[in-house]
């Protein structure tokens, strides 16, 4: 809302107040103001002119050459392109040293050989929008009034010599979406009395509305109030200076006399009203229904409207003419031609207007209103202002009556508190007398005997209900720099983090450490790379209306947002990536409501892990670097039983013969592996390894408590073994023989050497082990080594067909 | 007399010779041309035997005089030569302690964790629970127990990613205080608590709106809260974020589910509160939302709001982080662009 500083100033007394101060009070004490702007700030040298003659350049198709009287004694010349310059205009002229808008200066020039004396100026070079230009002086100069004064700045003549304060006002704030709320509002801040000019409205008694209109609602839950008053015999015209400026200032274009008082009305009253062509009515009826099913409305934007029942409309008894609350039908409006106004002044039923608002695409000045509220007790004042001001300015008569259905109860509510409540919700020691006053200020009548608080507010307050409302009313007067600064003083239980939030903090610790850096994806992506990499089956969870494509579904895998990061970080020339993600996934349970969110971690490496130095390359990853990053955080969960990694050559989207999936006791709770390379071409990247894991299933898994065992005071006993195995033998195989054949001290089992090529025949590998023994008890016996390490040897040989080297 | 002028000479040619070693070997070889076994002073004392028996003790004295004489030398120098070895030895494996080190591999927490965390930290210190809850939600937690029934107006701050008529990704983490209050019994003691979490809103991604974000916001429920004690609160909370210098400021507000509602600015960490581009020369930063509870809220979730009270409040950690370290586009914090990532390494 654009509230003007000299508008407001009709109804308070401004003198001591600047417009910046006023600013500040506002957001302090309730309704933001976004910013103070003074439209003539910036422009300089910007007179009255008077084009005494206006003839075509004899050099030119479109310019003017004018003689200008600017209030010096000479006239003086000006070039002109625009179309609608002609003798005897008043104009607004830019003299040389003169600023426009956007800091541009003008200057005397020569326009193809003829002396320019400065710039004839359009509302756009002033810096109006567009869209509050009247359509008239859209793709030409602004012509002022015929009183205007050469000489004189043009500024006042304008009204830009106002200062324009745009409030932000929150939906519960709707009587401050009028010019008479915001000096309610302003009277309250300030401790001021608000006075508005009673309106007299002659009515002509020999001419009733009874003649002209009768109204009627179907449903008056629809609408509770619907009233026609009939202004005849006007005439349709420019509007007044003083109604444009204000328009303009506001942010509205101005149109003609009537549509621009019904816009007046709007922003004084915040009263929404529409004038029909009562004789393009054609009807002396006027019915308010719902539509019915596919019934058609071309509105006036000339847009042809298929309705339905969630929409009021204004009917003439057969056919739809307006959009309650909404925008008017293009048949029945307003033109040069109109005579005789029908007049509508009503209250709508907010959730339909705000439907239908929204619906259509529609939104308005008019149908946020409806929606949010009005004020009942000006209702009727409202179109009394309007019909009185379209009888001045359109030289017409107002027909004596109203044509009404009246439903609506306007009352005062009442709302009561304590001193003790108020008190104890702001924490402060206010008077009752300081309570009093701030209740008067606001303008309510207020009682206050013993600790009650009695509060009589008034209809143009709808917002105010219950207690707290009130108690939000004082502390804003009050102010809020006055309450005190304290702490919760009641009992606490102590504060801190559940065992999953642990874990996950300790997981990211533990990847940061190895070098991943955390990433955070989207978690609306498309449905084929929500559906990748799936570590169950689950239908899609997407959005009814998504935005696009890209972000449509919820993700079902981490890695997919991952590989995005990585192929962002390759396309910007950076080929290493070390990152994870720990977040949810979402699987679609047709048994339940909301889809199940599951706490996954994926981590993603590709390039180097480290950087290239003097020293050397960094450490080039492959399959084993990144599962001795997982594998070390799996060992720091502490979790009992055994964990498994399974070859799966036929999880999609992985390599077949590097993919591994992750058993803990059996149950699959993740994969590690590189991309397939076809995936990989596909996606953009290079050769990349990922893996993803189910937390939540870490979180539920038993863990084990640390146990200390003592630091060994004997001696242990190392064995090495190289064997010559077929290829197609596993490391897990042999560790398992070993340790299954290892004896009661066999504590440790070590790859370190594993060799194919030269000297070892196709087919074949050699793989060499470290094999620790330890008695905790005694000093190991040569002996008992030996003999525990040949039945390992004899078991490796018979069990997996190996050749001890 | 003959071998006392022997030996006292032997001592002078000696002692210049163990001066003139200047290494360890040559002085080796010289303790062994006057000690040695068959060395010069040992010569002599052999020759004792044919000496006067009243020469003996004089002459034997004055050898071991000799004897301890050059050892003393041989050892000093010899402790000269060593130092001057080692300093040799140490010259030679100087190194250019300017190259660099051997770089560790290092991630670091995304920032907007970091901030999540820091906050988290805080609160946990005053005796708040870490709560999290669902992103994908009923209308009802996300909107009717928020005091936001169908059709009302203040639905359209919220633009939201619907999946059904009922179900939605939620705009705010608001559902989650709803749902924590349905179960907290607050026979156990008050309820103090902050969800944080990702929110989604249905924005077109540009610099400054990004279709998902992140919330972190605060409930305390008990039988006796103010407004002065939200106050208090985020003060304690602005200072440690943002500064021990830090100021707070209360504006009124509207939310649908706090009344009354207010916006919460923090004297500008930048400027100090003279006036700057962050704080756009107001000196003041809005940060937070907050408010009491509406009593509606709290009835919903079958608490007495005649009995209870509470004050809640959020933030963005995008916002924070934007005006902490100037970051100029939302989607940074999406894109995952290692050279933006890396920069969050320092822990302050």
């Amino acid at each position: 809302m654009n509230v003007s500083y000299k508008w407001l100033s009709e109804y308070l007394n401004l003198d001591s107040i600047t417009p910046e101060e006023l600013a500040e009070k506002l957001s302090r004490t309730g309704i933001e103001v976004e910013d103070v702007t003074i439209p003539q700030e910036g422009l300089k040298k910007i007179v009255v002119g008077h084009a005494l003659s206006v003839v075509d350049h004899p050099d030119s198709d479109h310019l003017h050459i004018c003689q200008v009287d600017i209030g010096e004694e000479e006239p003086s010349q000006i070039v002109c392109g625009a179309p609608n310059i002609a003798a005897g205009q008043k104009i607004i002229v830019a003299l040389p040293g003169s600023r426009i808008t956007g800091n541009k200066k003008i200057k005397k020039s020569k326009m193809r050989g003829e002396v320019s004396n400065g710039m004839v100026c359009s509302l756009e070079e002033l810096g109006y929008s567009d869209k509050v230009i009247p359509k008239k002086y859209a793709d030409g100069i602004y012509v002022l009034p015929e009183d205007a004064v050469p000489g004189e700045e043009v500024f006042s003549y304008l009204a830009m010599d106002d200062a324009i304060l745009d409030l932000s006002v929150t939906a519960n704030r709707a009587d401050a979406l009028s010019m008479r709320g915001v000096a309610h509002e302003v009277a309250a801040v300030y401790d001021l009395e608000p006075s508005f000019k009673e309106v007299v409205l002659t009515e002509d008694s020999t001419d009733k509305v009874e003649d002209y209109m009768s109204v009627s609602v179907e449903d008056t839950t629809d609408a509770p109030i619907y009233t026609i008053r009939v202004i005849k015999d006007i005439k349709v015209k420019e509007s007044p200076m003083w109604l444009q400026t204000k328009l303009m200032n506001a942010g509205i274009r101005p149109l003609n006399n009537i549509v621009d008082i019904t816009n007046y009305i709007l922003l004084e009253y915040g009263q929404p009203l529409h004038a029909f062509d009562y004789d393009q009515l054609n009807s002396k009826e006027i019915l308010v229904r719902r539509a019915k099913e596919n019934e058609e409305l071309v509105t006036l934007d000339e847009e042809e409207r298929t309705l339905t029942s969630n929409n009021i409309v204004i009917t003439d008894g057969q056919k739809p003419v307006a959009l309650a609350g909404v925008m008017g039908g293009l048949d029945s409006h307003i033109t040069d031609d109109t005579v005789t106004v029908a007049l509508e002044a009503a209250l709508f039923e907010p959730i339909s207007v705000r439907k239908t608002a929204k619906e259509l695409n529609l939104r308005s000045e008019s149908s946020s209103r409806f929606e949010k509220g009005i004020n009942l007790a000006t209702l009727q004042q409202a179109s009394e202002h309007a019909a009185a001001l379209m009888a001045e300015l359109g030289e017409g008569t107002v027909v004596s009556g109203v044509a009404s259905v009246d439903t609506a109860e306007v009352k005062d509510s009442v709302v009561k508190t304590t001193l003790g409540k108020i008190n104890r919700s702001l924490g402060t020691a206010i008077s009752a007398e300081e309570i009093e006053k701030i209740f008067h200020q606001l303008g309510f009548g207020v009682t206050i005997s013993n600790e009650e608080v009695t509060v009589v507010v008034p209809p143009r307050r709808w917002d105010i209900h219950i207690e707290a409302d009130l108690i939000e009313e004082v502390a804003r007067i009050y102010g809020y720099d006055r309450l005190p600064s304290t702490l919760p003083t009641t009992e606490s239980l102590p504060g801190g983090l559940t065992t999953k939030q642990r874990l996950v903090r300790h997981t990211r610790r533990f990847l940061e450490d190895a070098g991943l850096a955390q990433a955070i994806s989207y978690v609306l992506t498309t449905p084929e790379k929500a559906s990748r990499f799936m570590m169950r089956e689950s239908d899609m969870t997407q959005l009814e209306m998504p935005m696009s494509e890209e972000r449509s579904t919820l993700r079902m895998n981490l890695i997919s947002g991952l590989l995005d990061d990585v192929q962002y970080n390759l396309s910007h020339n950076n080929q290493h990536a070390a990152l994870y993600e720990t977040g949810r996934v979402f699987y679609k349970d047709p048994t339940q409501t909301l889809p199940i969110e599951e706490e996954h971690l994926a981590g993603v490496i590709t390039g180097s892990l480290g950087e290239k130095d003097w020293q050397g390359e960094g450490e080039e990853v492959d399959f084993y670097v990144l599962k001795g990053i997982l594998g070390e955080l799996m060992t720091t969960y502490g979790l009992v039983g055994e964990v498994e990694y399974q070859q799966d050559t036929n999880r999609s989207d992985m390599h077949p013969g590097r993919t591994a999936t992750i058993l803990l006791n059996g149950e699959e709770i993740g994969f590690i592996g590189q991309i397939h390379p076809v995936t990989a071409k596909e996606l953009d990247i290079n050769e990349t390894y990922a893996f993803e894991l189910n937390l939540d299933a870490i979180v539920q898994a038993e863990k084990e408590a640390t146990v200390y065992r003592g630091i060994p005071k004997y001696p242990g006993m190392t064995r090495d073994v190289a064997l010559l195995v077929d290829d197609t033998v596993t490391n897990q195989q042999i560790v398992d023989v070993i340790l299954e054949k290892g004896g009661k001290y066999l504590k440790h089992v070590r790859l370190f050497d594993l060799y194919q090529g030269e000297h070892i025949a196709p087919g074949k590998k050699s793989m060499a082990y470290t094999l620790a023994y330890l008695n905790p008890e005694a000093t190991l016996q040569e002996e008992e080594v030996t003999k525990a390490f040949e039945e390992v040897k004899e078991a490796i040989v018979t069990q997996l067909n190996a050749e001890i080297r | 007399m003959e071998i006392k002028t022997k030996l006292e000479s032997l001592q002078t040619e000696a002692l210049n010779e163990i001066q003139a070693a200047n290494d360890l070997k040559t002085l080796d070889h010289v303790r062994v041309l006057y000690l040695g076994k068959k060395g010069s002073i040992t010569e002599v004392l052999r020759g004792m035997k044919d000496l006067d028996p009243t020469e003996r003790p004089v002459i034997g004295a004055l050898a071991n005089v000799v004897r301890d004489a050059i050892q003393a030398a041989l050892d000093e120098q010899k402790e000269t030569l060593e130092a001057e070895a080692i300093r040799q030895a140490l010259l030679e494996e100087t190194i250019d302690v300017t190259l660099p080190g051997k770089k560790v591999a290092k991630g670091q927490s995304h920032v907007l964790t970091q901030i999540m965390e820091e906050i988290e930290d805080l609160f946990m210190t005053m005796g708040y629970q870490v709560i999290e809850g669902p992103e994908v939600e009923e209308d009802n937690y996300n909107f009717e127990r928020m005091n936001l029934p169908k059709d009302h107006p203040a639905r359209d701050m919220q633009d939201t990613f619907y999946i059904t008529d009922e179900v939605l990704l939620r705009t705010h983490t608001s559902p989650v205080q709803a749902r924590t209050m349905d179960k907290h019994d607050f026979s156990k003691g008050p309820l103090k608590m902050v969800s944080p979490g990702k929110v989604y809103r249905r924005d077109s991604d540009d610099a400054t709106h990004s279709h998902q974000f992140n919330q972190i916001e605060g409930l305390v429920i008990a039988e006796e809260v103010s407004m002065a004690d939200l106050k208090g609160t985020l003060n304690v909370f602005a200072k440690k974020l943002f500064g021990a210098d830090r100021e707070i400021r209360l504006r009124p507000s509207y939310f649908p589910f706090t009344e009354p509602s207010v916006e919460i600015d923090v004297s500008c960490f930048k400027c100090g509160g003279q006036g700057c581009n962050v704080c756009k020369h107001t000196g003041w930063i809005e940060i937070l939302g907050g408010g009491m509870v509406h009593p509606n809220v709290l009835e919903m979730s079958g608490i007495d709001s005649s009995r209870y009270s509470g004050f809640a409040f959020g933030l963005g950690p995008e916002r924070v982080a934007m005006l902490k370290y100037g970051i100029d586009d939302i989607r940074h914090f999406y894109q995952n662009d290692l050279r933006f990532l890396n920069q969050f390494k320092v822990k302050e």
